[in-house]
Order: C-alpha cells, then sequence, then structure tokens
C-alpha cells in the first residue's frame, strides 16, 4: 500500500512539477505575493507574469549548466 | 475569452499528445495482435471518460475566483513546463521526439516479450501497453480540457476540441498505418507552452484577486509576449550551444591548411 502510494505520488510530481520544481515555487510565490498585495491595495497584476518568465529563464539556465 | 483561442488550444495539445499515443498503439497492434491492443485502448478511454465524467461538473461548482486560482497555478506550472521541454529541444539542448525511434525501440521491446492470456485479454503485453500508452497521453489532453474548460464554463466545447484532435489524428493513422513522424511536434508543444502559460498566468493573477489592463483584451498582449521571451530564450540557448560547441572542436589540420593554401 505505501508503495503504491508512493508511486501515485509520483507520478502526479512528475506530471504537474516535471523535471524543476522550482518553477512550481516560483509561481505559488508569485501568486501568494500577488494576493498580498492587491489586500494592500496594489493592483500587482504584473507580478505573476513576470515571475514565471523569470523562473523560465532560470530553469533553462540550470537545465543548460548542468547539461 | 473568445472561444476560438479555447478550442484551439485544446485541439494542438491534443493532437500531440494522440500523436504519441498512437505510435504506442501502432507499435503493440503491428508486433503483437490488434485484438488486445484495441481492449487496452478501449480501457484507457473508459477510465479517461470516468475521470472526465466525475471532475468535469465537479469543476463547475467551484465558484469561478477560487477555481481561477487553483486553475490559473497548475496551468501556469504545467505550461512552463511544456516551455521548458520545447525551448530545450528547439535549442538543440535535448533531443527533439522522434516518433520513428520511439516506434522502433517499442517495437523491438514488444517482439521479444512473452504472450500470456489474463481472462478475456488473449495477449496481456500489448494490452498493458496500449492502456499505459493511451492513459499517460491521455490524462494531459483531460487535465488541459477540463482546466480550461471549467475556466470559461464551456467543458462541452474543450471536450469537442479534444475529441475532433483524437478523430482527426487516429484517421491518419490508420490511413498510414505508420507513426506520424512529420508532425511538427515540438513546434505544436511550444504553442501549446505558451497558450497555457500565458492562460495561467492570467487566471491565477485575476483568481489572486489582481485586474487586468483592459481585462479579457490583456490576453492580446500577454500570449505574444510570452512567445517572444520564450523564443527569445530559444535564440539564446541556441547560440549559447553553438558557442560552446565551436570551443570544444578542434579545427580540423586538413581545413586549416586549407585556410593557408587560400591566404
Amino acid at each position: 500500500m505505501r508503495n503504491w502510494l508512493r508511486g501515485v505520488g509520483a507520478f502526479w510530481y512528475d506530471f504537474v512539477i516535471g523535471d524543476d520544481w522550482r518553477g512550481a515555487a516560483v509561481v505559488a510565490a508569485a501568486l501568494v505575493a500577488t494576493a498580498a498585495l492587491v489586500a494592500a491595495g496594489v493592483n500587482a497584476w504584473w507580478l505573476l507574469p513576470a515571475g514565471a518568465l523569470a523562473a523560465l529563464g532560470w530553469s533553462l539556465r540550470r537545465a543548460i549548466s548542468g547539461s | 475569452m473568445n472561444a476560438l483561442p479555447l478550442l484551439l488550444t485544446v485541439f494542438v495539445a491534443c493532437a500531440v499528445e494522440a500523436v504519441e499515443a498512437l505510435t504506442i498503439v501502432l507499435a503493440a497492434g503491428l508486433t503483437r495482435e490488434w485484438r488486445s491492443t484495441f481492449q487496452g485502448l478501449a480501457a484507457a478511454l473508459v477510465v479517461l471518460a470516468a475521470v472526465v465524467a466525475v471532475l468535469g461538473p465537479a469543476l463547475t461548482l467551484v465558484p469561478l475566483g477560487a477555481l481561477r486560482l487553483a486553475v490559473g497555478a497548475l496551468l501556469a506550472v504545467f505550461g512552463l513546463q511544456w516551455l521548458r521541454k520545447a525551448i530545450l529541444r528547439g535549442s538543440g539542448y535535448k533531443e527533439l521526439h522522434d516518433e520513428t525511434g520511439i516506434f522502433a525501440r517499442q517495437v523491438a521491446a514488444a517482439k521479444t516479450a512473452a504472450a500470456t492470456r489474463r481472462g478475456l485479454v488473449s495477449d496481456w503485453y500489448a494490452f498493458t501497453l496500449s492502456f499505459k500508452g493511451v492513459l499517460l497521453e491521455g490524462l494531459e489532453v483531460v487535465f488541459i480540457a477540463l482546466t480550461f474548460g471549467a475556466s470559461q464554463k464551456n467543458v462541452g466545447l474543450a471536450a469537442l476540441g479534444a475529441a475532433a484532435a483524437v478523430v482527426v489524428v487516429a484517421g491518419v493513422g490508420v490511413a498510414v498505418r505508420a507513426p506520424l513522424a512529420r508532425v511538427p511536434e515540438n513546434s505544436m508543444k511550444f504553442a501549446v507552452g505558451v497558450m497555457l502559460t500565458s492562460f495561467g498566468v492570467f487566471w491565477g493573477a485575476e483568481g489572486a484577486g489582481a485586474s487586468w489592463p483592459g481585462n479579457d483584451a490583456a490576453l492580446l498582449a500577454i500570449v505574444p509576449l510570452t512567445a517572444l521571451i520564450a523564443l527569445g530564450y530559444t535564440g539564446l540557448l541556441r547560440r549559447a550551444r553553438l558557442a560552446a560547441a565551436a570551443q570544444a572542436v578542434p579545427v580540423p589540420v586538413t581545413s586549416a591548411v586549407r585556410e593557408e593554401d587560400m591566404a
């Protein structure tokens, strides 16, 4: 049962997160920061796209430096 | 949002996955036997239909703000994953998806595996190969179709786009009876990655409470901007790879001699 759960967890991790968890972490952090800024009265629509595209560049840089 | 981007994104994403699933189904069917292959295919489609039947209506019950926050986050992460792979392949850092090569490997493996009967399935290997291939590729399609469709409150249209792609790819596959190696998979994955990332950040930011300048029209800027930046990354990586290759490869003696002769 434990192995099965581990397998299911590994499948979904690979399915959604993939090779680099940092992209997911940046997206999550940018969403939290957007919500916090909006609550503080700042319409931070720009934060998530900027964070996501910067995360993509970071992830690519890491991928080629390891290749 | 216009229904057309929803339909096109789901159609292209589904077509790419259907091409990959077709390669596996053909390898199983042509090498082993068609009956067990079709049983595996049918079983996977039943599971996928059950996932859509359960999750589709459930997603439409979630309040739109919460749904867009969750769907936006998932689509952005998923889209970045697709874009990352497409950029690495486009710049030469990762091998292109080679349907002919994958087909040859699957055929070689299928030829050596023993045939065992289980219940109504006469060839368990062909059944599981077909089942796993269709289910795994199909789950990505279901994920994209459901999240896009639910966010637009139009799961039916998304399902139509997905079904149309499956019919087109299956039809071509039946006619050709070979893996669809000429389909520009990487370009299609790049396009889908751009769309998923763009809609992901759009819905995610909306779900977090932000308002986009111009509302839905902001997508007309987000999609091309995402594509441009991704193309820029591809160009930068390609140049870096070529520069590294040029430094690593010593100049052959013969060409050096020719250059001296010409000078």
